[in-house]
């Protein structure tokens, strides 16, 4: 694996104290998508920024393919693309005009045939003499995506790029991903949608008051992390549970239609074995038994709660 | 120097100007008829000449200049200010472009639009008065180099506006007073002594001079001091500029 995007220490303190970042540290794969996932304020967009040079850390150092983001900003950047949170876009110019303004900037010479192919894969085409001003909302996200895919950058940031979006673009989009994920492009995605992540991500990192809580592997974290209840439908209603059950720690529902057991997947014993006998010891009359592993959501939840056990 | 980036920030701002051509057109030949018909008619019946050449002719320059310096700094302001206000901002400074290759492009294009409108006074001018160019080399220096240091002080402008109101406030509280009291409609040398001598301080005075010699070989103050006070103003300009982008003063946080 090689390292595309190296963050050190980075932080980011405004004049009134208030810490943005705190030394974030973090390595991004080539071809590997991490998403970031952290409830509003959490600092996902500061990092993004300070990485893109939207904002300037007070710490830190960033390289990208191996260039510092300050020494040699340059080199760095124009390997970066980004699709900001917000929709920002000229009102008045046309698809195709601000599409190779963003080429443009980047330094990239013209070409025609490439903005044509991210407008097609977009589904923008049929828009690409129309105003901004004249686009829906989702076409806007579109445009933006093409903006930052114009230069073809090795690592792309898509800070929350599915927000208020239909399910055909979201569909689109991670069409996108996957193609730039085969041509060894790095992305990095902040989303509000937890099972997005869990879809398409590789590594997940969770971040809260500028601290990167845990970046980890995301099978990994959801096995590491993950519980997992079983839950034990009876055949008739029971009012309360036997006490020869108790050492099991288990949830009665409230209809006394089913006891529910949560079990750690890494343990050694998982109990199951023992639940089960105690069960049929105790004369209850099961009907069905079913499995329920924790989602990426709940993890979430509970990292960021600070009940990550 | 990225090159590309230049040409792309240059055309897509022109585009702008484009999109308006008619509203960048008849404004100023409009705005100039009428300074004509109040200045050039309704003074100049009274003044028939100042320093040997026709009030009429006279004020062509200063109306230029007037026309020139408020258009640079209003494209410039607008132009830099326009993506900070939509946020569009957020792709200029995540580009790998230097501060100088965004105020190339910005500035260039504010500039070549005031330029525009420069030329195009100066004709509307020739339809009222028989206007002589004595040295046209160096009117169109002072032209081109007013565009510049002037669509140079819009840019810093348009950086440290936060709302549209202080967009508009330097323009109508600074420039234009300087500008109607540079000389734009007369003669420094008509002034009272000590009026004369609090003018010296007023930078558009020296720009003015300098186009009006030009024009007419004459001048309030010598050619070389008002080119020096010209480049000095740029060069302030520039300066502030660099330090802006390296702080990150109202554009990164």
């Amino acid at each position: 694996m090689t390292t595309i995007l190296s963050i050190r220490d980075l932080g980011k303190s405004y004049a009134g104290g208030f810490n943005a970042l705190k030394s974030v540290t973090l390595d991004v794969q080539k071809g590997e998508i991490l998403a970031l996932l952290g409830p509003n304020g959490a600092g996902k967009t500061t990092l993004i920024s300070a990485i893109c040079g939207i904002i300037t850390p007070t710490s830190g150092h960033v390289t990208v393919g191996g260039h510092d983001i300050a020494t040699e900003f340059r080199a760095a950047r124009a390997m970066i693309g980004l699709v900001p949170q917000e929709i920002s876009l000229e009102p008045f110019e046309t698809v195709t005009n601000t599409v190779r303004f963003s080429r443009g900037i980047f330094g990239r010479p013209r070409n025609d045939a490439l903005i044509e192919d991210i407008l097609r894969k977009l589904s923008l085409w049929d828009k690409k003499d129309s105003r901004m001003m004249q686009l829906s909302g989702g076409m806007k996200r579109r445009v933006l995506i093409a903006k930052a895919l114009a230069h073809e950058p090795r690592v792309l940031f898509l800070d929350e790029p599915t927000a208020g979006v239909d399910v055909e673009l979201r569909k689109d989009m991670w069409n996108i991903v996957a193609d730039l994920k085969a041509d060894g492009v790095s992305i990095i995605l902040t989303t509000h949608y937890i099972e997005e992540a869990e879809a398409i991500a590789d590594r997940i990192g969770i971040i809260n008051h500028g601290e990167l809580l845990l970046v980890e592997d995301k099978a990994t974290l959801m096995a590491r992390m993950g519980k997992k209840r079983l839950e034990v439908q009876l055949g008739d209603p029971i009012t309360a549970i036997p006490a020869s059950l108790a050492r099991h720690n288990l949830a009665l529902s409230t209809d006394g239609m089913a006891l529910t057991y949560t079990y750690d997947t890494n343990a050694e014993r998982t109990g199951i074995t023992g639940l089960l006998n105690d069960v049929a010891a105790a004369g209850l009359v099961l009907s069905d038994v079913q499995t329920h592993q924790s989602s990426l959501e709940e993890i979430f939840v509970g990292l960021v709660s600070g009940d990550t056990t | 120097m990225n090159w590309i980036a230049v040409a792309s920030i240059y055309r897509f701002e022109m585009a702008r100007f484009f999109r308006t051509l008619m509203q960048s057109f008849l404004s100023p030949v409009l705005s100039t008829s009428l300074y004509f018909v109040v200045f050039g008619t309704a003074i100049g019946s009274r003044i028939q000449e100042v320093e040997g050449v026709s009030y009429g002719a006279f004020i062509v320059p200063g109306l230029i200049m007037l026309a020139v310096i408020t258009q640079s700094i209003s494209n410039a302001a607008f132009g830099i200010y326009f993506p900070k206000f939509i946020g569009t901002i957020y792709e200029l400074l995540s580009a790998p472009v230097s501060f100088l290759e965004i105020v190339l492009g910005y500035v260039g294009a504010a500039a070549t639009k005031a330029l525009f409108i420069g030329v195009v006074i100066l004709i509307t001018a020739t339809l009222f008065v028989d206007v002589q160019i004595a040295h046209p080399l160096a009117m169109v220096a002072f032209l081109v180099l007013t565009c510049l240091s002037f669509a140079l002080l819009g840019f810093i402008i348009g950086i440290w506006a936060d709302n549209f109101e202080k967009l508009q406030l330097v323009p109508l509280l600074i420039v234009t007073p300087l500008v109607f009291l540079g000389g734009s409609f007369y003669s420094i040398s008509m002034l009272p002594p000590v009026w004369q001598n609090i003018a010296m301080f007023n930078p558009v005075v020296y720009l003015i001079s300098g186009f009006r010699w030009a024009f007419f070989d004459t001048a309030d103050v010598p050619i070389g001091l008002s080119l020096m006070a010209t480049g000095g103003f740029t060069v302030a300009c520039l300066a502030v500029i660099w330090w802006i982008f390296k702080t990150g003063w109202r554009i990164r946080n």
